[in-house]
């Protein structure tokens, strides 16, 4: 069959979400930032919220997210977003509220605010991007960073004796009261974003029904960062990252 | 039965060339064109475009969404 054929309005199965921006994401190629910018407009266009959500961008790679996504949003100081988001909510609490964090800004600098948002059990979504590094800055060690994982700041991979040990951030959060979903993803390949896509939009529903806070951590690749290929990124993911941070829900109440 | 027919039109102006659509292809449509766009990146494009099933699996995981994907039952 012509190509021509296939590719008419009538035979559209998928197309870039509306709730996209056309603007040019500055991301590294086969960035995960990217691709769950792409899941979290899905979710809010399926479910008719575009209008009353609003998202609170970190300080990190992902500082310029309010350009990506037609919805309001507001910037937050490195670290604070979910105290920001916490405000928002509290104020206008028919709104849509989440944050939008990486590793470094929820587990390192932000963790104080994080801890307290999820065990107060504010009514928000924290999707959290957990790359392992700071990306933006230049591939510094996290407080994620594996035993023995190389970045800029610990060239000879991280030593626990010296450097302190790797922190399962989404572990603990699972232990508060005020946490009612709390899961783990990633998006290296079609089914797994399909289910990181569904858990966006679970936690979504979570705070339509007022459960509580949800948290959606996506194990995520930074390529530049780890000085790989994406697609080698994604597979030394799998090897290194899943063990540690093994996929799947870690509580749903 | 009925075999699925499907085609894929990439926004090669947007790509940047990452390859993730081509790993992420289950019938191995897509290749890496020899050309660069106006960003250097070779961009993705059907090379073997018998082989679509409208799968939307390369659409699914572009991070930079520049995939749309079209279907019919052949
Ligand atoms: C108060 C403050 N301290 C430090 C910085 C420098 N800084 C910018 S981004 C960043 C880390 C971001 O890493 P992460 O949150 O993991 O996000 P990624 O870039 O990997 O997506 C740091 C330390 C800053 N902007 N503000
Ligand atoms: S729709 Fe499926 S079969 Fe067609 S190019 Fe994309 S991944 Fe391959
Ligand atoms: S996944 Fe997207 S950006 Fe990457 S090569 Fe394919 S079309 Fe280009």
């Amino acid at each position: 069959m012509d190509i021509k054929e296939i590719v008419k309005e009538e035979n559209l199965v998928y197309k870039k979400s509306m709730v996209l921006t056309d603007k040019e994401m500055h991301y590294c190629p086969g960035c995960t930032h990217g691709v769950v910018h792409k899941l979290i407009a899905e979710v809010i266009d399926e479910m008719g919220i575009q209008e009353k959500t609003i998202g609170v961008a970190p300080v990190g790679c992902a500082v310029f997210a309010y350009d990506y996504l037609h919805i309001d949003w507001q910037e937050a100081a490195h670290g604070r977003a979910p105290a920001v988001a916490t405000g928002v909510k509290r104020l206008l609490p028919d709104k849509m509220v989440f944050s939008y964090q990486g590793d470094g800004d929820l587990a390192a600098i932000g963790t104080a605010e994080t801890i307290h948002a999820c065990n107060r059990g504010e009514n928000i979504v924290m999707v959290f991007i957990n790359n392992g590094i700071y990306g933006m800055t230049g591939g510094q060690m996290a407080p994620t960073t594996l035993k023995g994982m190389k970045a800029s700041t610990c060239p000879f991979g991280r030593e626990p004796q010296q450097d302190g040990n790797p922190l399962k951030i989404t572990e603990l959060l699972a232990q508060l009261p005020g946490t009612s979903y709390v899961t783990r993803h990633s998006c290296h390949t079609a089914a797994a974003v399909r289910k990181t896509k569904k858990a966006l939009r679970k936690a979504f529903e979570n705070q339509q029904q007022k459960k509580g806070t949800s948290l959606v951590e996506v194990v995520s690749t930074c390529s530049s960062g780890w000085k790989m290929t994406p697609a080698k990124a994604n597979d030394w993911m799998v090897e290194n990252m899943f063990p540690f941070y093994p996929l799947g829900d870690l509580k749903d109440e | 039965m009925a075999k699925a027919k499907g085609a894929i039109v990439v926004d090669t102006v947007k790509c940047k060339g990452c390859e993730l659509c081509m790993v992420a292809c289950p019938t191995k449509v897509i290749e890496m064109a020899r050309e660069v766009n106006a960003k250097g990146f070779h961009y993705s494009q059907m090379g073997n475009p018998e082989a679509c099933i409208g799968c939307t699996n390369c659409a699914m995981v572009c991070p930079d969404s520049c995939i749309t994907v079209y279907k019919v039952k052949a």
